[in-house]
């Protein structure tokens, strides 16, 4: 019946396109509000950038041209480098015991405290912390923040570093286990280095996600005027700086939050770049 | 020509489904001794017993004696690992390490346990390569290529040679042969052939006509009974048990 047959096709062309169309336009949809928030982002904040912005901290007095963002900049690496080190050694080792070690309930348990507290507001972290470690230290401190910014990124590593190394087939560990070698050294030499590119997407998508935390930040670096690289003591760090100074009157200040802005989102597609850049280098290097 | 695998009362269990019924029988070493039967029947628990990757499984076990040259595989204090270094297994689906080079893949068993001498690593892999009749064909993207990257034929031939590598005394093969095309089994084939000159091989296989013409010996098992045992040519042309025969003519499995 050839009619029928048409009528199928047509109809079957229709849906295609249809359903083609729609999907562009979700993707539209998506695309849309990420590059118009990067544009204006880029509008406002290239123009507040200059030399003085990388290289001095803000100047004396409220609301006074000149001045820069060195200190929040520098304070910012400093506390996402201490929330890393202390996110991701711990994320990635929970996400290796879950997926490769884990065996009834207990797994289960860790598995769903993760998922809690990722749900845990991240304010709530930041009071947690100020609670346990600000205080108990009598003052504020970098270190506070970075632990504070390092517990939220536990559970994001988890859940990632385990999901990607569960995609990781059967066969491989049974060919390691196979040739004699031990647990331990095929987890860490095979099963994470077959699925590495994913589980440092997941640790990506954690650093991200904490880079531009402002709530957990407030009650435990406070934020500082000052030049300090010192971990026990106040520190600046961007997203309070922008906050502090987009919600101040003078308009010399809301100028370098735009710029601050721009930077923080730079800084962070430059890490995720960087890191999956080196970490893409071949399939080879060497087993070690 | 001595006993190369010495297997006595092995039974096995998954929970609680006894997969294999106090199995005996001598291996002999420098021969190829195929394991036939119906799917289900515990030939490849029955393999993966004899290197302890059955115990591997959750809540898998098993129990007898298994004795390989001087080593008692169950015996308090063995290591899995040790006796996973000395008996090799080759498994269905080719599994290459897809993270690794060619050369990696191949080294993997002997790096991963600490082995360090370059130069002489250098020639253990030629040396597997060549032994699975690879080298040829990959000598010169040896660290280039990815193990992944190669045919089907060519990756179950890269495991064999990564399971040589580390010298073991036995090679089990669990249908080593069985996703592969005409040309690549023949291969392979022809690779057993020649590797039972230094090695004793175990080899699983749907594929009687395969049994015929690599194995000795063969086996034959059934819902987890080693039924009959004996050189290949008795078993294919007057086999003693009638289930055998039935099995071979194509009565049932």
């Amino acid at each position: 019946m050839p009619e029928a047959n048409l009528t199928i096709q047509w109809h079957r062309r229709l849906m295609d396109q249809l359903a083609t169309t729609l999907a562009i336009i979700c993707v539209l949809l998506v695309i849309i509000p990420l590059a118009a928030i990067f544009i204006y982002l880029v509008i406002r904040g290239v123009a507040s950038l200059n030399v003085a912005f990388f290289t001095h901290i803000p100047s004396g007095s409220p609301g006074e041209p000149g001045g820069g963002m060195a200190n929040a900049i520098v304070g910012s690496a400093i506390v996402l480098l201490t929330g890393s080190l202390i996110g991701v050694p711990l994320g990635v080792g929970s996400g290796i015991y879950l997926s490769e070690y884990s065996r009834g309930q207990f797994g289960r348990v860790v598995r769903f405290t993760a998922d809690v507290l990722n749900g845990v507001p991240s304010i709530v972290i930041g009071i947690a912390v100020y609670a346990l470690l600000v205080i108990r230290q009598k003052h504020f401190s970098a270190l506070a923040g970075g632990v504070a910014l390092g517990i939220m990124m536990i559970p994001i590593i988890t859940r990632s570093t385990e999901e990607m190394l569960r995609l990781v087939p059967n066969s491989i560990r049974e060919a390691a286990l196979g040739l004699g070698i031990p647990q331990w050294r095929s987890t860490l030499s095979i099963t994470l280095r077959t699925a590495i590119s994913g589980v440092i997407t997941g640790v990506m998508l954690a650093f991200a996600r904490v880079s531009g935390e402002t709530a957990p930040l407030l009650f435990t670096v406070l934020g500082n005027q000052f030049w300090s690289t010192k971990l026990n003591q106040p520190i600046a760090a961007l997203p309070l700086q922008i906050y502090v100074y987009a919600l101040s009157p003078y308009d010399e200040w809301h100028r370098l939050a735009w710029g601050g802005a721009l930077v923080l989102i730079v800084l962070i597609v430059a890490t995720s770049a960087s890191v999956r850049w080196i970490a893409s280098r071949g399939f080879a290097g060497s087993a070690r | 020509m001595g006993v190369g695998i010495k297997v006595e009362n092995l039974n096995a269990w998954f929970g609680k489904h006894q997969a294999l019924h106090n199995i005996s029988m001598e291996i002999l070493s420098n021969h190829a001794t195929a394991i036939i039967g119906p799917s289900g029947c515990g030939k490849s628990t029955f393999v993966r017993c004899l290197n302890r990757m059955h115990e591997t499984n959750p809540d898998a076990r098993a129990e007898g004696k298994v004795q390989v040259k001087d080593m008692d595989v169950y015996a308090d204090g063995v290591a899995p690992v040790d006796v996973r270094r000395r008996i090799g297994m080759v498994f269905q689906k080719a599994n290459p390490f897809p993270s690794m080079s060619i050369y990696d893949n191949v080294a993997a068993g002997l790096k991963l346990n600490g082995f360090r001498n370059r130069k002489k690593l250098d020639e253990i892999v030629e040396k597997s390569l060549r032994s699975s009749a690879l080298w040829d064909e990959v000598k010169d993207d040896l660290k280039k290529k990815s193990g992944a990257s190669l045919s089907g034929g060519q990756q179950q031939r890269l495991c064999i040679a990564r399971a040589l590598a580390v010298e073991p005394d036995v090679l089990l093969m669990d249908e080593p042969a069985s996703a592969l095309d005409p040309i690549s089994t023949s291969k392979i084939e022809d690779l057993i052939f020649e590797l039972k000159e230094n090695y004793t091989v175990v080899i699983v296989t749907h594929n009687m006509q395969q049994a015929a013409r690599v194995a000795e010996f063969t086996a034959f098992f059934l819902l987890g009974k080693l039924i009959e045992f004996d050189k290949t040519e008795k078993i294919f042309t007057t086999p003693s048990e009638k289930r055998t025969e039935d099995y071979i003519t194509g009565r049932f499995g």
